[in-house]
């Protein structure tokens, strides 16, 4: 099923981009106030769905060529390991750790190990409803 | 409110009961998905309806709210999307395998002889 | 090393990731799965070592500080049966790699199976009721798409159908986690069992919230006006994911109830131990009904399953210190000993091409190692002494009598005889009689495939001969069950 609307095509070339930044803000965000992963993941999810719908499945695999369940193995490998770290340190599992760092150009803040975790899930979320899509999209 | 929202999990949960009891295998997946938003709003419900604070460290001493049942509800939520997904495939492979969608053409007898 | 608890949780979770990698490697997936499971098997025998030794051992989560995190909590009864399921789990694995197929293997059956391990396991460590409503949706979820893969039409067919019944008994399992925190305000399970503890007197709502989880747990453990979907589902997938489902699964369910209806529901015995007590004689008449009357193989040990779901029930229900031994040890018993049969009635299959009793017979003269495994498995089932069936039995039947509960003890008693008539039937069809020829299809790999079978047979034969060595552990089993305070206070002690 070849879309031929221009007019949905130009647009998303340029919404795509604003959805992902909107998701990675979102990602960010997570960290002191509403928003994380699990939101961003979707989000971007939903910019690549709007791919989905103005081109084809084909000229989207082109465009991006993930194999989504690598990406979801990759976030879930991710994720586990930032909670089994807490292993190596002999403190409970999950425990999370962070501090306050000064870097060049952002100038103070601070990193969490939640976020690294939190990027597992984001990606997970992504590899699982990219899956999902592609399976029944695919078929027809 | 409280009585509000038991009416609406009560209609919730009907009309899934409702959808459940249809032959539709589409039916099905949208009684699931009506079942598990009733029990999303029956946490919600019974963590107490109060209005507050976020429940971070505030020095003002402003009460806060119960954060775990908002906690339990996104878990369940994910968990939900999780399932209704891969019903939704399996209800598309099971069509597309056994060319229907009816239940009632779903029964098998293998083994029971 | 704190963090001993998590680590059955931990590698099967973090193999079934790398397994997604190897996806197309089959050999390559089957040494991973293997060593996983046996490190798991050492791991959690390290568990149970750590627990008889120092007690019953909790993890807070995050270092989240109970009952304000998710606690994990590994007392005997758990330990005993996280080893239980990485021992089925070993041996499930052995056996799929001559049996399940290329097909199967490549569409991520071995990672599957390690989710289902996560999900098992962590059901029977988590300390957290909610959380314990995340492993079972684990495990679901792992059991819906083992269920399916392969694609065949009575999967498609079946799996649609365990999907619906799960969804709706997940959705009830929210309502009643709702309603008991609407009434204790917590999910750390310990807190809500001194919660409830120092309630004056048990209020209604906990006993509708007691019906509600025995009709969730009842649901996946198969318990008897709710097992109606477990002969159609179990019947639709190969061999392996059977004795995966029926060894492991409905053990969940049964221990969910051990563990909520010792922990939660110990005031109000006149009404929920009385019903649990009827649903599960009735749950035992169902099954010996079901297996005695069916002529498929594969059925009749299904309807096992569910004579032995309402033995273990009974003696739940019956709640004396005796009758919980001998329930715990017939469930570990049942756990190993289903596994096997499941397993060996796939060789069978394997080699005849059917699963229906009455075209075959005489396997004895050809396979008399299958036949002779096939008898023990057999007669441990219906807990014949030495083996292992028979002492669990003895004490859920000696707890009965004890509390003058005649008619349940009686019916399990002469459950024995038609199971033992069940299984017999099997033996005496299949293996005795003249030899038929059956048209080979492929070679069967008949030594690999009944390797793992022997070694579950061998540990439940030790477990039958070694039950004085084996009952201390349960003991310490028993206790917390008995007395919940000391879980409480191992739980809640800073």
């Amino acid at each position: 099923m070849k879309s031929s609307d221009v007019i949905l095509q130009t647009t998303s070339k340029i919404v795509f981009f604003v959805i992902l930044l909107f998701a990675i803000h979102l990602f960010f965000e997570g960290h002191y106030r509403p928003g994380g992963g699990f939101v961003g993941g979707l989000v971007t999810a939903g910019a690549i769905v709007l791919f989905l719908l103005a081109f084809d499945i084909k000229t989207v695999s082109i465009l991006l060529p993930f194999d989504y369940k690598w990406v979801t193995a990759i976030g879930l490998l991710i994720s586990i390991l930032t909670a089994a770290g807490s292993i190596v340190f002999n403190v409970p599992f999950f425990t999370h750790t962070y501090d306050h760092f000064h870097l060049p150009l952002i100038g103070e803040t601070s990193l969490h190990t939640a976020a690294l975790f939190d990027l597992g899930v984001y990606l997970v979320v992504v590899g699982v409803t990219m899956t999902i899509i592609q399976t029944i999209g695919e078929s027809e | 409110m409280e009585i509000l929202m038991a009416i609406i999990i009560g209609i919730l949960f009907a009309s899934a009961t409702y959808l459940f009891l249809s032959k539709s295998i589409l039916r099905i997946i949208v009684a699931s998905g009506l079942l598990s938003h009733g029990a999303h709003l029956l946490i919600l419900t019974m963590g107490g309806l109060k209005q507050g604070a976020v429940p971070l460290v505030n020095k003002e001493g402003i009460p806060v709210t119960d954060p775990l049942p908002q906690a339990l509800i996104l878990t369940a939520i994910v968990i939900s999307f999780g399932v209704t997904a891969l019903f939704l495939v399996l209800a598309y492979r099971a069509y597309q395998e056994l060319g229907t969608d009816n239940m009632d053409q779903l029964r098998g007898t293998e083994g029971n002889d | 090393m704190i963090n001993l608890i998590v680590l059955p949780i931990l590698i099967p979770l973090l193999t079934a990731v790398l397994l997604i990698f190897f996806a197309s490697k089959v050999k390559t997936q089957r040494w991973i799965s293997a060593i996983s499971a046996l490190l798991n098997i050492g791991v959690a025998f390290s568990v149970v070592r750590k627990v008889f030794v120092d007690g019953i051992q909790i993890l807070n989560v995050g270092s989240w500080v109970a009952p304000f995190g998710i606690t994990l909590v590994s007392d005997m009864l758990s330990a005993l049966l996280v080893l239980t399921t990485t021992i089925i789990g070993f041996a499930v694995i052995l056996y799929s790699f001559s049996s399940i197929g290329k097909e199967r293997e490549k569409y991520y059956y071995y990672a599957l199976v390690q989710f289902l391990l996560v999900g098992v396991i962590g059901a029977f460590t988590t300390g957290d009721i909610f959380n314990l409503f995340v492993f079972f949706e684990v495990m679901l979820m792992a059991s819906y798409v083992l269920l399916v893969i392969g694609g065949t039409k009575i999967q498609l067919r079946e799996s649609l159908k365990y999907l619906t019944v799960n969804v709706i008994s997940s959705a009830l399992f929210v309502i009643s986690v709702a309603y008991l925190y609407s009434v204790v305000g917590t999910l750390n399970m310990a807190q809500i069992s001194e919660r409830i503890g120092s309630l004056e007197e048990m209020p209604g709502i906990l006993t509708v919230i007691a019906v509600l989880f025995l009709i969730v747990f009842g649901m996946k453990g198969a318990i008897f006006p709710l097992y109606f979907w477990l002969p159609g589902s179990y019947f639709a997938p190969p061999i392996p994911v059977m004795a995966l489902f029926g060894a492991l699964l409905t053990k969940v369910g049964v221990y969910s109830i051990i563990r909520t209806f010792t922990l939660f529901f110990f005031q109000d015995k006149d009404y929920t131990y009385e019903l649990l007590m009827i649903l599960a004689i009735i749950t035992v008449v169902v099954g010996v009904i079901g297996s005695i009357a069916y002529w498929n193989i594969k059925k009749i040990i299904i309807y096992n399953i569910i004579t032995a779901i309402g033995v273990i029930l009974y003696g739940v229900s019956v709640a004396t210190t005796t009758s919980f031994t001998g329930s715990i040890l017939y469930l570990i018993h049942d756990m190993l000993i289903k596994a096997a049969l499941f397993l060996l009635i796939g060789v069978m299959i394997k080699i005849t091409g059917t699963s229906n009793l009455r075209q075959f017979s005489g396997l004895i003269k050809h396979y008399p190692g299958l036949a002779w495994t096939f008898f023990i498995a057999a007669i441990s089932l219906a807990g014949i002494p030495p083996f292992s069936g028979f002492v669990g039995k003895l004490l859920v039947i000696q707890g009965g009598f004890t509390a003058e509960e005649y008619i349940g003890a009686t019916i399990i008693l002469l459950s024995s005889l038609l199971v033992l008539y069940s299984v017999m039937k099997i033996f005496i069809h299949g293996f005795w009689g003249v030899p038929k020829e059956y048209a080979k299809k492929e070679s069967i790999s008949y030594r690999a495939l009944l390797f793992p079978i022997v070694l579950i047979i061998t540990i439940s034969v030790l477990y039958g001969i070694g039950s004085d060595y084996v009952y201390s552990y349960v003991s310490q089993a028993v206790q917390t069950l008995v007395n919940p305070e000391l879980y409480i206070e191992a739980v809640l002690k800073e």
